[in-house]
């Protein structure tokens, strides 16, 4: 049964649209079907459901690293299937992720790392350089700047990874299990710095099946079953 | 250790050269060494059969039968005569009776000959090799001058002589452009798992909103360098064992049939160059099938 569209929060632009979406990896069955939901600008949202629902390939669509098979995905209010190629890095540029194996670029320091998006948004240095250890300091790792990401802790690292994803400023920030290997105090202060960031403004999507880090936070959530969208709404 | 922001200097996108870059040098060197040594084969081997050519051609033969009461001296000396007035011929010089029978003497042995065979005489011409005199040419001369003699211009042998050597050179080109085809499908094949294997850093510039363009710029420039530095290893070890040749086996080469000659070790020089383009051109298009692969295209 195709469910209910979730407009979760009335009056601006949604940030995100999804309607009637199905999403395959090549001819396999559908991993997500019939996805139609919406996220308001500054909300923040869990979603969650069991191993293997599709709550990556959800958020996949999201940060434009796969396409829908059927269904429209509207980012910023624009179709994403019309997009031309040419114009996708700048959509993306958009989009923070904080990704499940935070994929950081072992070959540069911690700095390095929290400042690629903006040098890749070719930024001047010398117009960052304050902001990237302003950031680092905020999340924590003032002193570790200089490291290596191998030298890093695994709270290290998802607070390094959260840095980079926020440091470009995003409309939406996109988190794909960022408590999942770190301990329940630290879960907590890295979710008390994505409260903190939607406070700012930020749109926030959390893929999470922690139970207790959304009881805690009480945001709406979105559930999703092998791979249709069950519940969700405020 | 903490860092000044203020003194901090962008690190390199891209990770340091590691062993999987050493290894993706040596292939392309070896390649590239294989490619010059059989360029250098085949301009030695074209070399050898225009050499082969031109001795063949450069030169005739004429058998002279006296005639009546003319003695064979005599003969061959009007033959010799009368070839050294034609056009194209640079020199017409009669053998001497005893160097005749000698010819003869692997033939029939050094004692067989009767003193009083008459052996026909020869009078060896050179030719002039811009523009040699026909053997027709030379059978005129022979007939005005009224001497009974037949003109062997080598034409017989010279024809399977020119084939067999045109077919050795294009062989030599053949092996040459084969290997060099080979070289640069390695290259392709060789850069596409260097990049492979740093799909986790083109996927996080990608998904943090780099241009295609810019990302495969990263990886071109990179594999560009190394292709380079493999031809220039490569190239140059093939270039050096060219000249060693050149150098043990005098203009002669360390054997007939590869006559080296110094200004073959510059068939080296476009070697870097190649394998550079080659690895660039593999690097770009692989990073951007990548990456349209990273889109869900």
């Amino acid at each position: 049964m195709r469910p209910e569209a979730l407009l979760l929060e009335a009056g601006a632009e949604p940030v995100v649209r999804f309607d009637g979406v199905a999403m395959r990896y090549g001819r396999a069955p559908e991993t997500l079907s019939d996805i139609a939901f919406s996220l308001a600008p500054g909300s923040f949202h869990f979603i969650t459901g069991p191993s293997g629902a599709g709550k990556s390939s959800l958020l996949k669509l999201i940060y434009l690293a796969h396409r829908p098979s059927r269904g429209s995905v509207e980012l910023f209010g624009r179709d994403v299937s019309v997009v031309a190629e040419r114009d996708m890095p700048m959509l993306r540029r958009r989009i923070g992720v904080i990704f499940q194996d935070v994929r950081l670029l072992e070959h540069l320091s911690v700095f390095d790392n929290a400042a690629l998006p903006l040098r890749i948004a070719n930024r001047k240095p010398a117009a960052y350089r304050g902001d990237v250890a302003e950031l680092l300091a905020w999340v924590g790792l003032g002193e570790r700047m200089h490291a290596l990401p191998a030298t890093l802790s695994g709270g290290e690292k998802q607070r390094l990874a959260i840095a980079r994803a926020v440091v470009g400023r995003p409309d939406i920030l996109l988190a794909d299990e960022p408590t999942g290997n770190v301990d329940h105090p630290m879960a907590l202060r890295i979710l008390r710095l994505f409260v903190e960031l939607n406070r700012l403004g930020t749109t926030v999507l959390i893929a999470t099946h922690d139970e207790e880090l959304m009881a805690h936070a009480r945001r709406p959530v979105l559930r999703l079953e092998g791979g249709r969208l069950t519940e969700g709404g405020s | 250790m903490s860092l000044d922001p203020q003194r901090w200097k962008p690190g390199p996108l891209l990770p340091a050269a590691d062993a999987r870059d050493g290894a993706l040098v040596f292939v392309v060197a070896v390649l590239c060494f294989l490619s010059v040594l059989a360029a250098i084969g085949a301009l030695a081997a074209g070399r050898a059969a225009e050499g082969w050519s031109q001795a063949l051609s450069g030169t005739a033969t004429v058998l002279v039968r006296p005639r009546g009461d003319q003695t064979s001296d005599a003969a061959a000396a009007a033959a010799a005569e009368a070839l050294a007035g034609v056009r194209g011929v640079t020199l017409a010089r009669a053998l001497a009776g005893a160097e005749a029978t000698a010819l003869l003497e692997p033939w029939l042995g050094k004692d067989a000959l009767p003193p009083d065979l008459p052996v026909p005489r020869l009078v060896a011409v050179d030719l002039d090799r811009a523009r040699p005199a026909t053997a027709d040419a030379m059978t005129q001369a022979l007939r005005q001058a009224q001497v009974d003699a037949s003109v062997d211009d080598h034409s017989l042998w010279l024809e399977d002589v020119q084939r067999a050597a045109g077919l050795a050179r294009w062989a030599a080109v053949g092996v040459a452009a084969l290997v060099a085809l080979a070289a640069a499908a390695v290259t392709v094949l060789a850069t596409r798992a260097a990049l492979a294997a740093r799909r986790e850093v083109l996927e996080v510039l990608h998904l943090s909103g780099a241009r295609p363009g810019m990302i495969a710029g990263l990886f071109e420039r990179r594999f560009a360098l190394m292709g380079a530095a493999a031809g220039l290893f490569g190239g140059g070890a093939a270039a050096m064992i060219a000249l060693s040749a050149r150098l043990a086996g005098g203009s002669g080469g360390i054997s007939p049939v590869t006559p080296v000659a110094w200004a073959d070790a510059l068939a080296a020089v476009p070697a870097p160059l190649a394998a550079g383009l080659v690895a660039a051109l593999a690097a770009r298009l692989a990073a951007l099938n990548l990456l349209r692969s990273m889109s869900g295209a």
